[in-house]
């Protein structure tokens, strides 16, 4: 990692996980105090962000556009779900021991696929395990016999649309259209409390800080270099002795468990979980944070994720008829405008003023400057 | 008792005397008929509706007639000469400060003159009486529509008496059945009198019904024909009458099935193809994957929702041609938005497939934003026109519905018209050549730009075809793209880049498997095996069924 983006890393590090909770536990009147509504949304939003992270991996390094990853999102905030759900436990408004959808749905006995879920180190264990399997065997298939560039984007779609279908089905036991919700405590702290929401929006900013160094300890190794190289030549790799379709698993499993885990710390403080989270639209959306924050650089999916969302918040309360035309014209222009997402439009500035600067300073000194590796597909 | 005594002899007096005073000697009420009519004057409502049931079951039209007057409350009586008589009310007046009635006799409908209403007491009709009275005449207009000009009355009637299968009805419907000319009605008349004969008939009767039942395939039947295989009352030959029957309805019932499956299989194929059609050849001319083809379709349906409105208002006459005229404008109206599409935004991206995707699929969200500002979020109502409302009757037990037939058409009209397009015209001939080596294509004077963006528009007027098809058979709403538009990348993923016939074989396919699976594992389940079953599928065959054989390494 440069020195400079560890420096940047840092201070955005202390501002996120220090910051921003100390402000929350400010006066109401302060100034600078932070509402317990807004720091929940920074959680929610550093969620979206972890997951960006595994996809800008994917997509930004790889090249493999996943058009599916809403599933992985949804596998793991359905598994932290039912921990929550089964911790309720008959404080339900039934007053069953079952979840309260099961009551409704008459279902007697606990499905037996629930039943580990009592336990929270087997909840933590899922959360990790059943996006990573579940991507490994997807990814297997699908890397193995080559299907690459829009078919594999196609068929993650599909798989969207597919795991949307089931888990909006009430016989898969998961609380159909309605999904996971009416959560009471996560591991015996109660969730209506500010302190707990206090602890979880740490906890997920020190995850999202985590995912970034794990994602670029990925990208500097040999094996991200082989990366970048699929993304832009993956027959050349083939040629040159590697196996493309390992490389691209590993990446592929990396950034479903990294969805995963954003899933489980999303339901929890969104305090919900419903099929659509999963479907064809949210998945494709989060395909957008990145695009727009600006691929292959890991810190633009993350600024993408956040700004992306916090105009989301406030156009779907403001405007809500236009929330889907300007996610549509953000599509559009960040594919055809800024093909390298803001932080690259940014740089761009950034390079053009110091070289008017330069230029004026020592015009002789002024050379263009050529920009390698930029994300070609 | 002796009031109702002076009554009933007041009414026999005054019918043997309507009889006399006519020499075409009008029928006597039978006893049972002539106490009916007594109870149906007095106050006691079991009586009443007891009566009710004695005049319906006479069958007799006339009574009948008296029965409607009688539900729409106008039939009366009066005192006359001591007695009382009932008599049906006509066209009410009024005289000076008199309300007047023409009247007439109850059966006969004689007229009796005009009285004023004052003179006459209403017999009244209240809801049980009304309830009780009408299945007679349902019964009575069932029977007459058996003589409707138009064979699908005609049939439906012969269904429904067969379902009540009431004895009296016997005699009509044999009636029927000896005039009768069309294959249809003759079947259903030949069925409601088999079922008619297996409720009322004698055990012979009943044994023929049943073996007739059995050789018309007569699957509304099966109940009855249940009920008599396992009722130890009946004699063995019934029974065994019954069992076969039942045997050889259950035979046909499962080639009946059969044969619908397979039809609506090639009925969701068709939409998948019309659909991929443009997909596929838009993919393999550029690589790009249209994202915002559903949206196309969606506004080809709308397109079609337009015409039709305007069919409404300025020519109501000729509202069923609407249809043929709303095929073309949601062709050129698809085709215009693609060719906006194409020139405006996605020539800019050839050779980045990855970023077309998201580019339509922008484009896609807004389009689909915009129609549900425009026309509402709420489906819109898209009525068939008359010639494709209905269905052809093909075997007993199984009728195609005319707009499924017409989309099958449609889609082999329309691969037709491709495979014409490309093979036998010089347009065809540049988009094949530009398809295979854009670059050599370009250097020998192919316009790959006008290619790309006529084959484009093209692919778009299909999906806007495909739309205005599926007006038909579906709801039109601002999101009918998103219902179909995996499943047609499907089809376009298995068929594999490039060949037609992949397209047209993976349509085929996957509609077929998911009629087939359907009944199986249900819509959503089916769904998933699909998408397994393609995912296996790719790995045997990486590039679709057909892929394009050649020196370069990527395809």
């Amino acid at each position: 990692m440069p020195k400079r983006e560890v420096v940047a890393l840092g201070i955005a590090a202390i501002v996120v996980a220090v910051v921003l909770p100390l402000c929350n536990l400010l006066p109401a009147g302060s100034p600078l105090a932070i509402s317990n509504f807004t720091l929940n949304l920074f959680g929610k939003f550093l969620t979206y962000a972890i997951l960006a992270l595994g996809l800008d991996l994917l997509w930004g390094y790889a090249g493999v556009l996943s058009l599916g990853h809403g599933v992985f999102f949804g596998l793991g905030a359905y598994a932290m779900g039912m921990h929550l759900m089964l911790e309720i436990g008959s404080k339900s408004v039934y007053q069953s021991s079952l979840p309260d959808f099961m009551v409704w749905n008459q279902v007697k006995i606990l499905p037996l696929f629930w039943w580990p879920f009592h336990s929270a180190a087997f909840t933590l264990l899922a959360i990790v395990l059943v996006p990573a399997l579940f991507g490994f065997a997807f990814g297997y298939l699908a890397f193995r016999s080559r299907i690459r560039g829009v078919y594999f984007s196609i068929i993650t779609q599909a798989l969207a649309l597919s795991a949307w279908l089931v888990f909006n089905r009430n016989e898969m036991n998961l609380g159909g259209t309605n999904g996971l919700a009416d959560f009471k405590t996560i591991f015996g702290f109660p969730l209506s409390q500010p302190a707990t929401q206090r602890g979880l929006y740490v906890v997920t900013a020190l995850v999202l800080i985590a995912g970034y160094v794990l994602c670029r300890w990925i990208t500097a190794t040999r094996a991200g270099k082989v990366l970048v190289a699929i993304r832009d030549s993956e027959t050349r790799v083939l040629f040159s002795g590697y196996s493309p379709a390992a490389y691209k698993l590993f990446v592929f499993v990396v950034s479903a468990v990294l969805a995963g885990v954003a899933g489980a710390l999303y339901a929890p403080q969104v305090g919900i979980i419903t099929p659509a989270k999963i479907g064809v639209l949210p998945s494709i959306e989060m395909v957008v944070w990145v695009a727009a924050g600006g691929r292959g650089t890991l810190y633009g999916a993350v600024l993408g994720a956040f700004g992306v969302n916090w105009i989301q918040s406030w156009l779907t309360t403001s405007y809500p008829d236009l929330w889907l035309l300007f996610l549509g014209g953000l599509f559009m222009g960040a594919v055809l405008f800024f093909p390298d997402g803001v932080v690259g439009a940014l740089g761009r500035l950034g390079a053009r003023a110091r070289r008017i600067v330069s230029r004026r300073a020592d015009p002789a000194a002024a050379t263009p400057s050529v920009s390698l590796g930029r994300p070609t597909s | 008792m002796i009031s109702r005594l002076t009554v009933l002899l007041s009414l026999v007096a005054w019918l043997a005397a309507g009889a006399a005073s006519h020499a075409a000697a009008a029928p006597t009420p039978s006893p049972k008929v002539a106490a009916a009519l007594t109870d149906l004057t007095g106050d006691d409502a079991d009586k009443r509706e007891a009566a009710v049931t004695v005049i319906g079951q006479t069958r007799d039209p006339k009574w009948i007639q008296f029965l409607s007057a009688l539900r729409d409350g106008s039939v009366y009586t009066r005192a006359r000469s001591g007695k009382t008589e009932l008599v049906v009310g006509g066209t009410k007046a009024t005289k000076g400060d008199q309300d007047v009635i023409d009247i007439a006799s109850a059966y006969e409908r004689e007229p009796l003159g005009t009285v004023p209403l004052t003179d006459l007491k209403e017999v009244p009709a209240d809801r049980r009486l009304r309830l009780t009275i009408k299945p007679f005449l349902d019964a009575d207009e069932t029977q007459a529509q058996l003589a409707d000009p138009d064979p699908n009355v005609r049939r439906g009637a012969a269904v429904k008496l067969g379902n009540q299968a009431v004895a009296t009805a016997a005699p009509v419907v044999e009636e029927a059945l000896k005039k009768e000319s069309d294959r249809w009605v003759r079947h259903a008349l030949a069925e409601a009198l088999a079922l008619i004969q297996l409720a009322n008939g004698t055990p012979a009767q009943r044994a023929a019904a049943a073996r007739s039942l059995g050789d018309l395939h007569s699957e509304s039947a099966m109940p009855s024909l249940q009920r008599l295989a396992a009722d130890t009352a009946a004699s063995p030959a019934e029974r065994a009458a019954a069992v076969m029957a039942i045997r050889g309805i259950e035979r046909w019932g499962l080639l009946t099935r059969t044969v619908e499956t397979l039809f609506q299989g090639a009925s969701l194929a068709s939409i998948l193809l019309l659909m991929a059609l443009g997909l596929a050849v838009v993919f393999g001319l550029m690589g790009v994957i249209n994202m915002a083809h559903g949206e196309l379709m969606a506004l080809g349906a709308y397109s079609t929702f337009v015409v039709q409105n305007w069919f409404r208002a300025a020519w109501p006459s000729h509202f069923d041609s609407y249809f043929l005229v709303a095929l073309p404008v949601s062709f050129l109206v698809a085709a215009a938005v693609g060719l906006v599409l194409e020139r405006g935004v996605i020539r800019f991206l050839y050779g980045r497939p990855l970023e077309t995707l998201l580019l339509t699929w922008g484009a896609s969200l807004i389009i689909q934003q915009g129609l549900r500002l425009w026309f509402g979020a709420a489906n819109v109502d898209v009525s068939s026109p008359s010639w494709l409302s209905g269905g052809v009757p093909v075997m007993v037990g199984l009728t195609l519905p005319y707009n499924r037939v017409f989309i099958i058409g449609l889609a082999t009209a329309a691969v037709a018209a491709m495979y014409w397009l490309l093979f036998r015209t010089n347009a065809g001939l540049r988009i094949r050549a530009v398809t295979q080596n854009r670059a050599m294509s370009s250097c020998l004077g192919v316009r790959a730009g006008v290619v790309d963006a006529t084959t484009f528009a093209f692919g778009a007027g299909l999906a806007g075809l495909a739309g205005c098809a599926l007006t038909q058979i579906g709801n039109v709403g601002p999101s009918l793209g998103q219902n179909y538009i995996v499943d047609s990348f499907m089809v376009v993923v298995t068929g594999g880049v490039g060949k037609l016939a992949g397209t047209i074989l993976a349509s085929a396919g996957l509609g077929g498997l998911t009629k087939g699976i359907e009944p199986a594992l249900g819509a959503v389940f089916g769904k998933v095996a699909i998408l397994v079953g393609v995912i296996l599928f790719l790995q045997r065959r990486p590039a679709g069924l057909f892929a394009t054989r050649g020196r370069n390494a990527e395809a």
